[in-house]
């Protein structure tokens, strides 16, 4: 979309360059391509002129010689603005921070984890400081035990302030602070523990040296330059966060954020950083097997080609934590009409739903830059900051959209990141959260309301009827509600940019649809679905059959990709399936369940070794690379499943035989591309021991594996230019070796990635019609019929865009009976993630959860579906609702909610 | 002379009612009844009132930076943090006559139409703190404080803030942190006080000499205001001087009465058997003056031309006995303690600084550490940190490094300190 | 747990600032005049009844010199290290001080009866050297009676 903006003339050493005016002299000179150092101000999190490191010099005009020193990061880019980095008191002003940085930093840079990705190495070289005059003793500080994912080292810290600001201001934690004072200012918590923010690995790479360093990575320490990186999704929420994913020898390191201008910005969640070792996991299938024998991949393979070939009536079961790809492949192989999902039609329908919500329009669905910069918020039904945890770091950005507007009134510059906070104090914008129970958000809604799945429904609808007459009204509303009702619909009048957030989690269709009135009926609106998992809706778009129908056409085989079964059905009914199937064929890479019912195990790639497509929840088609070579032994599950020659083949087939596919090939370059006739190598051009690396089995120096699946060479050969977005394996530029090259590589300062942020969306917004509003009244009598409880999926595909007329009625508790709502923990409900060990140390022990009138009848455990469980007291939870955590052993494969008694032990 | 004429340290300071005989509240009165909010900071525009506080910005200027139309509360900051070194005249007004610092508070709210105004003062001032409360409680229960002051529709709430303890919360914002119960940072500015201040509303601060001459100025007005003055800054000022001289003190002058004045007439001269080697004219962040400006007047303006400041206006003196080594010492390791930690130049400079000047004096300087001393007080210049605490620290250094460098140099040569022997 | 007492005199403090945070400084100063020092435990118990974290807490409470995060004795003296006083002998006040207190400058003497502090100017340069114990100033300082003065706190 094309903004006007102004443009002004900046003076640099006496050329001119234009520049935004809304921005300071920091942003725009790195913009504009200039090496000026800097430690407190960060892209994300604005200016507080801090460190004094970024100063220039600045003249009145082009007669003045004397200039005086000014922080660019705090002086506005204004008209005319003449400045000098160059300027030799400037210059030497730079160097005298670095070497007042380094009075008290330890020489330790060959053991310190930052040493060679440290932002404080860049600057010191590039201020040019390198001799020391101090020679008093350094101070010396004792660092903190602050869980898993951190490592602690404050005698290396130079007092910038950057990750009290990130932990605090930017990310809402409260455990973390700046102690004392002048030389002494120490960053930490008020005691030793484990930080409780969810976005505390951030400090990695937020931190310019070496104080937070990453706790997983000491265990399987490699320097950046050592590690082969790939461009990567992460694949443990929806939100399809870009990740930078190193390893050496035969583990995956470590995963930093990979910068892309839309989706996830700067910043990671503590899963998808930290889940990764899931890869290195004791638990990987690493050889195939035939019932308890090895075999070989040819043998392996020439197994399943027979078995296919022998059960004509062979299903697949796919899965949405797998990549397009490979469930296309299944699908392929088997047929469409023997391809089913491999989850519950209780998910698989609401999946459908959403689509043809989003589809059909007018809201268009926002990337997480524009959920961020909503000025008006509903979030229904989903506990965010557990189930998509980037989503809610967003969300706390966006409640300052409003107040900022106080901000500009009073001419203070919004990149002044203090005196925006000042003014604003603790003044936050419109956000509304209704769910079953607290959420980690609800320190910065406006107002929150509790109630039953249905409930929180029926207040959505309530809330599109107040927005518009010809929406559908729910009866007998609570006072509490209908006051919430009215605080939002009087919100979302005055926004300019309101979104709705919902999803799956209670797989409540009501809520989906009440969700889907609002958007529709509330102009400007957004609506961003959250999904389950990394694919799902990917798999959606591939099938509408679900696990259920599966089981019901009792087939003789069934091959079943990347997909534990017992997590998506109650055991019994998985056990029956398998005992009456003959022959059934798994491709994973943990073992699990499922693999021990399998004939045929196949070792798969796990996301580190394949690549491939996800489609994210706001439907975007996104390429993974692997890090991996190919192994003898591993492959993807789409060179299991069939015959092509590489992954574009698959993307060619698919985009041409699935609809809504079509514009996947685009996300991004074919294998076949090169630049200037070179690949683009995953190894950073000081990869270190090529030579060496093998010199234990042969001397001989090998030759590099070759990528056939994709333009990134798995060596350290290849074009050194920076490639298309989509590809970016590392970040790096010459003296530019820390997170912060990052710079280099976008179009503008916290801007799109040159050439554009990788991506593309299978679904864009406001592609639906968009019936107008006064012929929707009309439909709606079709409509409830339409959205009746058991309406068929013709029927829902014909869907149109018109409002949802069937509101559910109100909850009722039980006697003697609960209904269970899944509780999501971003630490334990992914299946994934539980193989990392970082992660599985802050899993919750599995427990029942009650509201405190009813956790007073249990007493500390209770009975539940046949299990003893602990109880948990958990705030908000209506009465006659209990919750259990999803995803959490023993307790997957529990379809929830769902109703059951309680009893005592 | 008019803010300290009821001051007298033997007795209890005037009640309300023993101030009020004197004239007390007039100005009070006559602001309240006859006088426009906007009539009242001309008034103080044209006396030519100086903030007392350090810096010397004119007084009803500052004022007429506050928004007139502006939804919400405003506030007024009495600065009563007095904690730069060598400053004894603000705890002299506070315990000597608390009513006429509350009396200027009150015009300067009703200037600025506010309606929560805070003394904020030093915690270790405890009898201060009785003074003021005590003076507040009375004001209170002759509802000269609360709604519709003395009939006037315009209602005021005073209240009285105990600091914790730091230089910084005297400087302005990082009071205003300070009051609002976070850590003492200064703020970025812009947004300057007026704009966005206590809890985001407009907010003046000022010094509690400043406020002292408030009621005055409206009673008797800016002419007879400026009339007290020998400089273009308005009124008198409160001067004093310690270290060894004869009768260390602090005096109410004319503004713009010569150092000399001030040095030999008032404080005795040097006591018996020492030589005047400098001062430092108006608290520990100002430059030395030395034998050859004893002749600058006192003010604003000449001081600055001198190459110093007047500061505070109380000098500390230093006799030929003193090792200004050692002084500076003293000066630097104060300022090294108390920088909040938020610029890089002050908390690392600072301490380096203090070391240095530590090492020198116990007999281990080094060849190039005067030139490491300079180049630190280039380091800390205005501009290149948030507030002035760094340049304030940087003043005596560098005055110091001038007029006394012989005395640096010894120490190295020597590696000892000359006067510890003597 | 906060007692009636330090709760009815944070409460007191409330209605003079529009934010709870604000009472902060006033409440660990109160707890302190209780107790002589702000415990970990009294730092959770104050952040509990201002809803802040014990981190926020701590950060304010560290970066004041006048909030005590150890115990401290019966009395606590301040002698004034600033120029002035220094300039008219206040080494030789501390020199004497510890001397006869066994205890150095910020530690606190065995028997629990002195802490022993450097301060800052207190604002009484013209009758230096000068220390404040307790809530009392002394002016006019020599060694001996500095030592005097010591022997009236018992
Ligand atoms: C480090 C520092 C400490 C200060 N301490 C005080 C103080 O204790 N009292 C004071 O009135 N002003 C102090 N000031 C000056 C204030 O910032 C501010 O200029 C003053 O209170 C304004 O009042 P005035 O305009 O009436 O002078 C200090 C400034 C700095 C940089
Ligand atoms: S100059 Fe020193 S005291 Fe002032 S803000 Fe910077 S670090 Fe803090
Ligand atoms: S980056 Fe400008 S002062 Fe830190």
């Amino acid at each position: 979309m094309p903004v006007e903006i102004d443009v002004t003339t900046v003076y640099i050493e006496d050329r001119p360059y234009p520049m935004d005016p809304e921005q300071n002299l920091l942003h725009q000179c790195l913009s504009a391509g200039f090496n000026l150092p800097y430690f407190c101000w960060h892209p994300a999190l604005g200016s507080v002129g801090a460190c004094r490191q970024c100063a220039v010099k600045q003249f009145k005009d082009e007669h003045d010689k004397h200039g005086r020193i000014v922080m660019a990061c705090m002086t506005p880019a204004s008209d005319g603005t003449r400045i000098s980095i160059k300027d030799s008191e400037a210059a030497a002003f730079r160097a005298g921070i670095i070497e007042g940085m380094m009075l008290n930093h330890p020489h330790d840079c060959p053991v310190c984890d930052e040493g060679g990705e440290c932002h404080l190495q860049d600057m010191t070289v590039m201020t040019g400081h390198d001799y020391r005059r101090y020679r008093f003793e350094k101070r010396t500080f004792r660092n903190q035990y602050l869980g898993p994912f951190l490592n602690h080292e404050m005698n290396r810290c130079i007092q910038c302030y950057r990750c009290v600001r990130f932990y605090r201001e930017y990310a809402g934690g409260a455990d973390f602070n700046s102690f004392a004072l002048r030389n002494l200012v120490y960053f930490g918590r008020d005691k030793d523990g484990v930080l409780e923010n969810e976005f505390a690995g951030n400090l990695v790479e937020v931190c310019p040296t070496g104080v937070f360093t990453d706790a997983t990575l000491k265990r399987h320490y490699t320097r950046k330059w050592d590690l082969e990186f790939s461009p990567s999704i992460c694949t443990q929420c929806s939100l399809g966060c870009n990740i930078s994913i190193g390893k050496r020898y035969d583990t995956l390191r470590r995963v930093v954020n990979r910068y892309n201008g839309e989706v996830n910005g700067y910043f990671l969640c503590d899963r998808g950083r930290f889940g990764y070792e899931f890869v290195n996991s004791e638990r990987r299938i690493r050889q195939s097997r035939l019932r308890t024998e090895a075999i070989g991949p040819d043998a392996a393979k020439r197994h399943l080609r027979d078995l296919v070939a022998s059960n004509p009536g062979v299903i697949g079961i796919g899965s949405p934590r797998a990549s397009l790809e490979s469930n296309f492949a299944l699908r392929a192989l088997v047929g469409p009409d023997r391809f089913y999902a491999g989850i519950p039609s209780s998910e698989l329908e609401l999946l459908r739903l959403m689509l043809d919500i989003l589809r059909s329009g007018p809201a268009g669905t926002p990337s997480l830059r524009e959920v961020e910069s909503s000025d008006a918020v509903l979030v229904l039904g989903e506990d965010v900051m557990n189930v998509a945890p980037r989503m809610a770091l967003s969300l706390r950005q966006s409640v300052r959209q409003q107040p900022i507007e106080i901000a500009k009134r009073l001419h203070v510059a919004l990149w002044q990141d203090h005196g925006v906070r000042e003014v604003l104090q603790d003044a936050k914008g419109p956000f509304f959260i209704a769910t079953s129970s607290a959420t980690r958000l609800d320190d910065i809604a406006t107002e929150c309301c509790r109630g039953a799945p249905d409930d929180v429904a029926r207040v959505g609808y309530a809330i599109a009827r107040a927005l518009h007459s010809s929406s559908p009204e729910p009866q007998d509303l609570a006072d509490n509600q209908r006051a919430f009702v009215e605080s939002v619909t009087n919100a979302f009048k005055m926004a300019k940019r309101p979104l709705v957030i919902s999803g799956a989690s209670y797989r409540n269709i009501g809520i989906i649809r009440a969700a889907a009135n609002v958007s529709r009926v509330l102009p400007g609106a957004t609506l961003s679905f959250i999904t389950p998992e990394c694919n799902s809706f990917g798999l959606a778009f591939l099938t509408g059959t679900s696990l259920e129908a599966a089981i019901k056409a009792k087939p003789t085989a069934a091959i079943v990709i990347e997909n534990d079964l017992y997590r998506r059905l109650p055991a019994p009914e998985v056990d029956s399936f398998f005992s009456q199937c003959a022959h059934v064929v798994v491709l994973d890479h943990l073992e699990n369940r499922t693999t021990t019912r399998a004939e045929l195990v196949l070792s798969t790639a796990t996301f580190a070794e394949a690549d491939g497509t996800l489609v994210n929840n706001e439907c975007r088609a996104q390429r993974f690379f692997g890090v991996f070579p190919p192994s003898e032994t591993i492959r993807q599950s789409w060179q299991w499943l069939g015959e092509w020659e590489n992954l574009d083949r698959v993307i060619a087939d698919m985009s041409g035989g699935v609809p809504g596919l079509s514009g996947i090939a685009q996300a991004a370059p074919s294998a076949a591309f090169r630049m200037s006739g070179a690949k683009v190598p995953r190894e950073p051009h000081r990869w270190s021991g090529r030579t060496a690396v093998l010199a234990n089995i042969t001397v001989d120096e090998p030759k590099p594996p070759v990528d056939l699946n994709s333009p990134l060479s798995f060596s350290m050969e290849g074009n050194p230019d920076q490639p298309p977005a989509a590809l970016i394996p590392f970040f790096w530029s010459p003296g530019w070796n820390s997170a912060q090259a990052t710079n280099k590589f976008q179009e503008e300062i916290a801007g799109p990635l040159r050439g554009g942020d990788p991506g593309v969306r299978l679904i864009e917004a406001g592609q639906g019609e968009g019936i107008p509003m006064a012929s929707r009244a009309a439909e709606s009598d079709e409509d409830a019929r339409l959205s009746a409880p058991n309406r068929d999926r013709q029927g829902a595909d014909a869907f149109n865009g018109a409002l949802f007329a069937s509101v559910p009625s109100a909850f009722q508790p039980r006697e003697n009976e609960w209904l269970i709502i899944p509780l999501f923990h971003i630490f334990g409900s992914d299946e994934l993630s539980r193989a990392a060990p970082a992660v599985a140390q802050l899993f919750p022990d599995p427990y029942l959860a009650l509201n405190a009138d009813d956790a007073a009848k249990f007493g500390a455990e209770a009975s539940v579906m046949g299990r003893n469980l602990p109880v948990r007291v958990t705030p908000g939870l209506p009465q006659g609702v209990a919750g259990l955590p999803s995803g959490l052993p023993p307790l997957e494969g529990i379809m929830l909610p769902a109703w059951s008694g309680i009893s005592r032990i | 002379m008019p803010l300290t004429k009821d001051i007298h340290l033997d007795r209890q300071p005037p009640d309300l009612k023993a101030y009020e005989s004197g004239g007390g509240y007039e100005g009070l009165r006559k602001a309240l009844r006859s006088m426009t909010p906007a009539e009242i900071v001309e008034e103080v525009k044209a006396s030519n009132l100086k903030g007392r506080g350090g810096a010397g910005f004119p007084t009803g200027v500052k004022w007429s930076f506050m928004p007139k139309d502006a939804a919400g509360p405003k506030y007024l900051v009495a600065n009563a943090d007095e904690m730069e070194p060598g400053t004894f005249k603000d705890r002299f007004l506070l315990e000597g006559n608390p009513h006429q610092l509350l009396e200027g508070m009150m015009i300067a709210a009703y200037a600025m139409q506010v309606n929560v105004a805070y003394v904020f003062l030093r915690g270790e001032y405890k009898r201060a703190a009785q003074t003021i409360s005590r003076a507040i409680a009375e004001l209170y229960a002759a509802q000269y404080l609360g709604k519709d002051i003395v009939g006037s529709g315009y209602s005021l709430e005073i209240r009285l803030h105990l600091s914790a303890g730091r230089y910084m919360c005297g400087e302005e914002t990082g009071l205003l942190n300070a009051l609002e119960g976070k850590r003492a940072n200064p703020r970025a500015k812009p947004p300057f006080p007026p704009v966005s201040g206590l809890w985001g509303k407009p907010t003046t601060v000022n010094n509690v000499e400043t406020l002292c001459n408030v009621p005055h100025i409206i009673s008797n007005g800016a002419t007879w205001f400026k009339g007290l003055s020998r400089s273009k800054d308005g009124g008198t000022k409160l001067y004093g001087a310690s270290g060894k001289v004869r009768r260390p003190g602090l005096w109410e002058l004319p503004m713009g009465v010569t150092v000399r004045e001030i040095l030999e007439e008032h404080a005795g001269g040097m006591r018996e058997g020492l030589r005047f080697r400098g001062l430092l004219p108006g608290g520990a962040s100002t430059d030395f003056l030395t034998e050859e400006h004893l002749d600058v007047p006192m003010d604003f303006t000449e001081v600055q031309k001198a190459g110093s400041r007047m500061g505070t206006g109380t000098m500390i003196v230093l006799d030929d006995r003193t090792c200004p080594v050692g002084m500076l010492w003293n000066l630097e390791h104060f300022f090294a303690q108390e920088s909040c930690g938020w610029c890089t130049p002050c908390w690392s400079g600072l301490g380096w600084i203090e070391r240095i000047l530590n090492a020198m004096e116990e007999g281990r300087g080094e060849p190039g550490d005067i030139e490491k001393l300079t180049f630190q007080t280039k380091f800390l210049a205005p501009g290149n940190t948030f507030c002035a605490l760094a340049p304030g620290a940087a003043e005596p250094l560098q005055s110091g490094l001038k007029y006394f460098r012989d005395d640096f140099e010894r120490h190295i040569r020597e590696k000892r300190c000359p006067w510890r022997s003597m | 747990m906060l007692s009636p007492e330090e709760q009815r005199e944070i409460e007191a403090e409330l209605p003079h600032y529009p934010t709870k945070q604000a009472v902060s400084i006033d409440a660990m100063k109160i707890v302190q005049k209780h107790r002589g020092w702000v415990s970990d435990e009294a730092l959770e118990d104050i952040g509990k009844f201002l809803g802040m974290s014990t981190s926020d807490l701590d950060g304010v409470a560290t970066f004041y010199n006048l909030i005590f995060r150890k115990p401290v004795g019966r009395h606590v003296v301040y002698i004034c290290d600033s120029v002035s006083c220094w300039i008219m002998g206040a080494t030789s006040i501390s020199d004497r001080l510890t001397a006869r207190c066994g205890a150095r400058l910020g530690e606190s003497t065995a028997d629990g009866r002195f802490t022993l502090l450097p301060i800052v100017c207190l604002g009484a340069c013209d009758h230096a050297p000068v220390m404040m114990v307790d809530d009392d100033l002394h002016l006019d300082l020599e060694p001996a009676k500095a030592e005097d003065i010591l022997d009236r706190y018992k």
